[in-house]
């Protein structure tokens, strides 16, 4: 099995770097094949590997491979370790990664930096299969970064627009902050286990669970919220998600894999893996519950006053995000993974759609300039209907079993707060649906607004676009009634998952009240989160489509909070006041009181000058006349002469006496 | 009773005067030429302390050598002293640097 894992995560990165080192002299065809095949060997390879841990019940795999280094007694290994939740993961990683590798075929087809870009994705996918496979944090740190480091240099592919290099600094800049939490995480959780590999760390976690920092302050909870800040940062979750809106300036086949199905959810996923540590500290998990809640509702607040397309998607991914974290701070890790999958597909799929409108548009991402697109592009018609009903949770589709289970896990949950958590999810699922069907309304049905030029040019995209929506629309639409038994209730990911359920019983209550996938659909329409959305979608269709000078209206009368909103609750204007300019102004500071009065005029010019003093004091000595050396040399012994003389221990003449 | 030690301190004292004399004066070759008197003669104290105490003449011989190989030096010195004069204008110890690198 060894060396089909190391085929597995190998495989993107020869691609990756044969396109990316020669790619010009390999041409197109030739590039996006090596990659593409790189890829799909990796996705083959991953379904073997699921279906050998999943569904054959296979034997966990966790092995060191390689030595990276050897500090002292700690050990750090380059390793596997393949479970379930790898293998779902690896599932979901590579397909997603195909699909979009297809899709950049058509989407960048005019673009300079083609082989680039196909060289990016596959180090991409090399780099997310790092981090899910790694058995230690030091590897999960390395996967971090460098998914980080691809998302850096995507965000900022179109490096001659100003924007775009604005965006990606912010995105690195932000991904700091919280990689920097992730790391002191780490760094205690060393000095506390004194090793770096899961297994290790997680039997020892009864032994340092207890023992207390700062005070009075659980270690466990400490390096619980320090992980969780990292995961704050690459998750995108509030206050660090502001680099996720801006990361829409990049490409749109980027967006979808990294920005939303893939490197986002990398921070769900290290959670869900840290379950172990995690189950011990009811503060951490509350903490979670609420960053989750408040992203999922807030930024699904924001999307409703967006225009632009992609805009809209990316304020949708951290809301559902939001949802994602809920679920790991209810404890139900195994939904946030379920959420985590189904919500890959559909946005992947919706990220998708939204680049082909935005390939047929000419590059318009504007809602407002678009309408009526249902009859020019079927096929994008009918899988963003997929996508859109499989996000707002339309019985039947993917979104609705996960999402549903999230909503009811926090209904189960007995943390302080989770009562509020559970209005704000369901108050999620009404704007859910609200945005999504707005977006929708306004590009695909309605008068079309579309200037003449463009309109004239409109046409189904190529089949390189639409292949990949035809194959994410499937999943999105059937992948959650098939698994969400065998994921949530019959042991997908017992291997993989601690959850201490005498404390923390959300799960269990869920296994309790849980009959068939089948029957869940025929309950919803008695369930409180049907009719938010049901809602939601009748509000969208009101105001977009049926009396839209009504949405006018209410803009014009609700102007204050209008204003709030298309603030974006001033993160942003909070962030270039307090961080951007306060930074400036420390580093000016710092630059006046340490670079120049400390290093310049002190430390250099003052060594330089205090040399010189001590030069011309000293220089009148040395005159260079040999007769003056001479004369001191004489001088000097007489005077030692007669210091022995006269006041040695034992004079040879008393003077005086 | 002048003790021996008397003598080598008052000879030290002159040696040391002879010696400043010869460093510090930059002006006058017939300067220095003193100056070198005062250290022979230093010496020639000395001598004459020791053989006096150690009761040996030999001593007393030395200096009389001394005395004549300081005359014939002295009278050496003036000479080119003169033939110096003559040739530069000048007895000054700064002005006599023709070797000087």
């Amino acid at each position: 099995m060894e060396n089909i894992y190391l085929t597995l995560a190998l495989s993107p990165l020869i691609g990756s770097l044969i396109v990316g080192l020669a790619g010009n002299r390999l041409g197109r065809t030739l590039s996006h094949t090596i990659t593409i095949l790189g890829v799909a060997v990796s996705t083959v390879l991953a379904l073997y590997v699921f279906n050998h841990h999943v569904l054959e019940g296979g034997d966990v795999f966790n092995e060191n491979l390689y030595t990276w280094m050897q500090i002292g007694s700690l050990n750090i290994s380059v390793g596997f370790l393949v479970d379930n939740l790898t293998s779902v993961m690896l599932v979901i990683v590579s397909f997603v990664s195909l699909m979009v590798h297809i899709y950049t075929i058509g989407y960048m087809v005019d673009d300079d930096g083609y082989t680039k870009f196909f060289s990016y994705i596959s180090l991409f996918t090399f780099a997310m299969f790092m981090l899910v496979m790694s058995n230690n944090f030091m590897q999960l740190f390395f996967g971090w970064e460098a998914v980080g480091l691809v998302s850096y240099l995507l965000i900022g592919f179109w490096h001659g627009k100003e924007s775009a290099v604005e965006a990606n600094l912010k995105a690195f800049l932000v991904n700091r902050v919280g990689d920097f939490g992730f790391l002191l995480g780490i760094a205690l959780l060393l000095a506390f286990f004194g090793t770096l590999d899961y297994a290790e760390t997680f039997a020892l976690a009864d032994q340092v669970n207890g023992q207390t920092i700062f005070g009075d302050m659980s270690v466990i909870t400490v390096i619980c919220l320090l992980l969780f800040v990292g995961a704050m940062g690459k998750s995108a979750q509030v206050p660090l998600h502001v680099w996720l809106p801006g990361s829409m300036e990049g490409p749109t086949p980027i967006s979808a894999l990294i920005h939303a199905a893939t490197m986002v959810t990398a921070g769900i996923f290290m959670v869900s893996r840290m379950s172990p540590i995690f189950e011990l500290s009811d503060v951490a998990l509350t903490v979670v519950m609420v960053i989750g809640a408040i992203t999922a509702l807030f930024m699904g607040l924001l999307g409703i006053v967006q225009n632009d397309i992609k805009r809209v998607v990316a304020y949708s991914t951290l809301s559902q995000l939001g949802y994602m974290t809920v679920a790991l701070g209810v404890s139900a890790y195994s939904v946030a993974i379920f959420h985590l999958m189904t919500h890959a597909f559909f946005k992947a799929l919706l990220f998708l759609a939204a680049g082909s409108v935005i390939v047929a548009m000419h590059h318009e991402q504007d809602i407002r300039k678009m309408g009526g697109l249902r009859k020019k592009m079927p096929i994008t018609y009918i899988t963003s209907l997929v996508g859109t009903l499989a996000l707002i949770g339309f019985p039947g589709f993917a979104g609705f079993f996960s999402k549903d289970m999230i909503i009811e896990a926090v209904h189960f949950s007995n943390l302080p707060f989770a009562q509020w958590v559970y209005y704000a999810v369901v108050a999620g699922v009404f704007i859910t649906a609200l945005y999504s069907f707005r977006m929708f309304f306004l590009v695909f049905h309605g008068k079309s607004r579309v200037d003449r030029h463009t309109e004239e040019h409109l046409h189904e995209t190529t089949s390189s676009i639409t292949a990949p929506l035809i194959m994410l629309a499937i999943p999105s639409a059937v992948i959650g009634y098939f698994t969400i038994e065998p994921m949530l209730f019959t042991g997908w990911l017992d291997n993989a998952i601690t959850i201490n359920s005498e404390t923390h019983g959300a799960v269990a209550a869920l296994k309790e009240h849980f009959h068939s996938a089948f029957a869940l659909i025929t309950h919803s329409v008695m369930t409180l989160p049907f009719w938010m959305m049901v809602g939601g979608i009748g509000t969208a269709w009101l105001f977009s489509l049926y009396r839209t000078q009504w949405a006018d209206a209410i803009q014009k009368r609700f102007r204050r909070t209008n204003y709030v909103l298309e603030s974006l609750y001033g993160f942003d204007r909070f962030n270039e006041i307090v961080f951007v300019r306060g930074s400036r102004k420390l580093g000016d500071l710092l630059w006046r009181i340490s670079d120049m009065a400390i290093i310049d005029q002190f430390v250099v010019n003052g060594s330089a000058r205090f040399a010189r003093f001590v030069g011309s004091v000293i220089r009148p000595v040395q005159t260079g006349y040999l007769y003056h050396y001479a004369f001191f040399m004489i001088i000097g012994l007489m005077l030692v002469l007669t210091w022995v003389l006269v006041s040695g221990d034992n004079p040879l003449i008393r003077l005086g006496s | 009773m002048i003790a021996l030690s008397d003598y080598l301190i008052l000879s030290a004292i002159v040696f040391c005067i002879g010696l400043a004399g010869i460093f510090i004066n930059r002006t006058n070759i017939i300067m220095l030429l003193m100056c070198v008197e005062l250290i022979l003669a230093a010496v020639n104290t000395n001598f004459i302390a020791f053989s006096y105490y150690g009761n040996d003449v030999a001593g007393q011989i030395f200096v009389f050598f001394i005395l004549t190989v300081a005359a014939a030096e002295v009278a050496i010195g003036l000479a080119i002293l003169t033939l110096m004069y003559r040739n530069r204008g000048s007895i000054d110890v700064d002005v006599t640097n023709s070797l000087k690198g």
